[in-house]
């Protein structure tokens, strides 16, 4: 069987899907919690881009780039489940057409 | 070839657990869909030669973050479930199709931009940098975070601590 070889396109265009992938998600799911899942799966395709751009340029920044996006998700991730669990002891839900209001 | 092979595998398992990750009715299937994807990633990244960055993938994400989202999963109680409400205002339909539109797009530039496409080479060269001659992935990158971008680390600490605090006082009861 014969492929052909594997070019940083290959890899754009998963990346492309995975976060076409995303949102999707953040646009027809209305659980808060699937929401920033979404999320996680667009900012991954974002280090996959960085991945292998730093592999086509054979420079290592790259790499350091998605480190940094790493941390940024794991900060987003904190702050972002605070303000969820915040929402739901007021509101008792997780429906995101419920978050209309900007005082408890 | 073997890279081929790989890639394909990879990818396949990355989309399916992300189409599972959104399309499951429960959200403890979707987190657990989400770690298999984020582990798919780090295999991916171990293809594309960035080892420290696939042990960071699997410690930060697959370990830190997930557990994070899976503790909240199981903090929220919920009576009625979230997707049982339905808005008739929502179009999901035309969500889908635009962001299977922008899909279409972005393959189509990639298509059509790249005549010659490069083909990649085995390992980051250390050459790239100007260091002493470093060997290992992780020699490189940490060359490069504690040299050239040792603000933006300092400052990427200072985010944490900050999102940190934040998030404290954000699921602190209220008393």
């Amino acid at each position: 069987m014969h492929f052909v070889p594997i070019t940083p396109y290959h890899y754009l265009v998963l990346a492309a899907a995975l976060f076409t992938l995303g949102v999707i998600g953040v646009m027809v799911r209305r659980n808060i919690i699937i929401l920033f899942m979404s999320i996680e799966l667009m900012l991954n395709a974002v280090n996959l881009n960085f991945v292998a751009f730093s592999r086509l340029h054979q420079h290592v920044v790259g790499q350091v780039f998605a480190l940094f996006v790493i941390a940024v998700a794991a900060a987003e991730a904190a702050v972002g489940l605070g303000i969820l669990l915040a929402f739901y002891r007021n509101k008792e839900t997780l429906n995101v057409d419920d978050v209309n209001l900007l005082r408890g | 070839m073997m890279e081929a092979f790989a890639f394909y595998a990879l990818a396949a398992l990355i989309v399916g657990f992300g189409v599972m990750v959104i399309a499951a009715r429960n959200p403890v299937h979707s987190v657990v869909f989400l770690v298999l994807n984020f582990l798919g990633i780090a295999v991916m990244y171990v293809v594309l030669g960035a080892e420290f960055l696939a042990v960071i993938q699997v410690l930060v994400y697959a370990g830190g973050i997930v557990v994070l989202y899976l503790f909240v999963v199981m903090l929220v109680t919920l009576k009625r479930a979230p997707e049982a409400h339905q808005d008739p205002h929502r179009k999901t339909g035309l969500g889908v199709g635009l962001a299977a539109a922008v899909l279409a797009e972005v393959i189509a530039i990639l298509v059509y931009t790249s005549s010659a496409a490069p083909v990649l080479t085995t390992a980051v060269s250390a050459a790239a940098l100007k260091t002493p001659a470093l060997t290992g992935n992780t020699e490189q990158v940490g060359w490069a975070l504690y040299t050239d971008y040792l603000i933006p680390f300092e400052v990427a600490s200072m985010l944490l601590l900050a999102a940190m605090i934040g998030a404290i006082l954000f699921a602190r009861r209220a008393d």
